[in-house]
């Protein structure tokens, strides 16, 4: 202890606490302050930036959803769109069946009848024709046959004969 | 792992051999010149543990004899009825007398003592000298390295500064070892003992006596000779900034427990015995703990270099080829130690300091601890 005092300098403490405060207040002005200032403004800029990263992940987030959600919608309608499609397509070929098949039925009838009546016409004009030409064969075969007096004697006992095996 | 257990072994294996060889070679050398060798350390030491006059950087003795110093001069300012300022010079490393305004000074063991003209010194029986001592505040080798101290100081963190403008936020060169400390200074010292309320009145001392105290403590580790922060005076300087900065800044609650340690917790005539014991602790914890913050600088950095040194004279006083290497091998691990103590008291002296102004800046929420008081 002694010689702890004995080693004891004032005048060394007295520069040492001069210089020292002398120091500390340079220091404060010229580094501390602007260096503690720039690090405090730095980390609140990256807070900032940190923050306004989240903020935009946020919002990201938020359009990415509502662009699901439209895409969704979208696809949905297009879903319904096509399905509505499908089943007016399929009404539509239905009703074109069912029309056709009217139709078709409606021009068989009509054909039905037409031919029915062609056939009618076709078979009363045979009939005419054939019974004109029957006549006119008749009244030939007639004419040639009554010509010759054995041969209409024969024909009647030809006649004759057929009426019997009847 | 067991690689270096076994180095451990022969290293301790070695070295208890250098010994027991180089102390063979001690008793062959005559008494003598060991004495000497030994005795002449020893006052190296002592005086390299002193502060000096001078700013010498070494001295080696001629070959007729003369003992040279090489380094540069300091002014010696002296209060003696007046001021008296002359160049260090004018002692010659103590060999001669310095006269200034009338009056003789001597140096001896690195004071200053005033004299009469032929020099006469008077010593007390303990061989301390009794002549009457004027108020010495030169410009000594310390004074001088804190100066030099200051303006690197000044010269790394204002630059520092400057760089934060010049590049949007961003350090440059030595700021950029230099920043990550100071944030370390405020993130695991200032904030967590001090509080985030009120951390930035403190940061401007807590990094000052930081790099102050570390600077200081490595360049002792400098050839050069330096202990400043091994000096009672420099730490004692340190710690009473310390010790007025608690109290000017302390709040009323701190000194409210100072002087009523237990508060409402028990009632004033339970009170009475207890504090006849409890407030002169408390109060004397003032003083101890800036105390052992001087105390525990001042004891670090010189035994440091106490043992430093003394490893460095082993290898004169060992002179062999075993001992020598040795002893050099060992003042190299004690430097590569001193290195890390550097930075280690200079963490602990702001580390204490800012633990010391958090028990100051302290307010306590009394609303909170009453109830849970209240049934003690």
């Amino acid at each position: 202890m002694d010689k702890l005092l004995n080693d004891f300098s004032f005048g060394l403490f007295v520069w040492q606490t001069l210089l020292f405060v002398l120091l500390l207040l340079l220091l404060y002005k010229y580094a501390w302050k602007p260096i503690l200032n720039a690090v405090d403004d730095r980390e609140e800029g990256i807070k900032n930036a940190l923050a306004a990263a989240e903020d935009a992940k946020k919002e990201m987030q938020n359009v990415t959803a509502d662009s699901e959600k439209l895409l969704q919608e979208a696809r949905g309608e297009r879903e319904a769109m096509l399905k509505e499609a499908r089943e007016l397509r399929e009404k539509m070929v239905a009703d074109a069946k069912e029309q056709a098949k009217v139709e078709g039925d409606k021009m068989i009838i009509q054909a039905k009848a037409t031919i029915d009546s062609e056939k009618k016409a076709a078979v009363a004009d045979i009939k005419n024709q054939v019974a004109d030409l029957s006549v006119q064969i008749a009244e030939k075969v007639l004419k040639d046959q009554l010509a010759d007096k054995d041969k209409q004697l024969k024909l009647v006992d030809d006649m004759l004969g057929d009426l019997k095996l009847n | 792992m067991r690689s270096l257990f076994t180095v451990k072994v022969l290293l301790f294996c070695s070295i208890f051999l250098g010994f027991s060889l180089s102390a063979e070679a001690k008793e062959e050398t005559s008494e003598g010149t060991k004495k000497d060798i030994k005795t002449e350390i020893k006052e190296y030491i002592d005086h390299h543990l002193k502060d000096s006059h001078d700013f010498s950087i070494f001295s080696y003795t001629a070959d007729n004899g003369e003992h040279v110093y090489v380094g540069i001069p300091l002014p010696v300012i002296l209060w003696d009825n007046g001021l008296q300022v002359f160049s260090s010079s004018q002692f010659h490393h103590g060999e001669t007398l310095a006269q200034a305004g009338g009056n003789y000074y001597a140096l001896d063991h690195g004071k200053i003592y005033r004299t009469d003209a032929e020099g006469t010194m008077t010593y007390d029986e303990e061989g301390h000298a009794t002549n009457a001592r004027p108020i010495d505040f030169s410009i000594t080798k310390n004074v001088m390295m804190m100066i030099i101290t200051g303006l690197l100081m000044l010269w790394l963190f204002s630059s520092l500064a400057r760089s934060y403008a010049k590049n949007n936020g961003v350090p440059t060169g030595a700021g950029r070892f230099f920043e990550p400390i100071v944030l370390y200074i405020r993130d695991d010292i200032a904030r967590p003992t001090i509080g985030e309320k009120r951390y930035k009145k403190y940061m401007p001392f807590l990094l000052t006596i930081f790099f102050f105290i570390w600077f200081l403590n490595m360049f002792g580790l400098t050839p050069l000779g330096i202990n400043v922060t091994g000096n009672i005076a420099i730490t004692f300087g340190l710690a009473l900034l310390t010790f007025l900065i608690t109290n000017f800044t302390g709040t009323k609650d701190y000194w409210k427990h100072l002087v009523d340690p237990l508060g409402d917790a028990m009632p004033w005539y339970g009170k009475l015995p207890i504090y006849i014991i409890l407030v002169p602790i408390e109060l004397l914890g003032l003083i101890i703990k800036p105390f052992a913050l001087l105390i525990r600088l001042y004891a670090n950095m010189q035994a440091g270099h106490i043992v430093l040194m003394s490893l460095i004279g082993l290898m004169f006083i060992f002179k062999s080829w075993i001992g020598s290497p040795l002893s050099f091998f060992l003042a190299f691990a004690i430097t590569l130690i001193e290195i890390l103590v550097a930075l280690l008291q200079a963490y602990i002296f702001t580390m204490l300091s800012s633990l010391y102004f958090g028990f100051a800046s302290e307010e306590h929420d009394h609303h909170e601890e009453e109830p849970e008081l209240a049934h003690l």
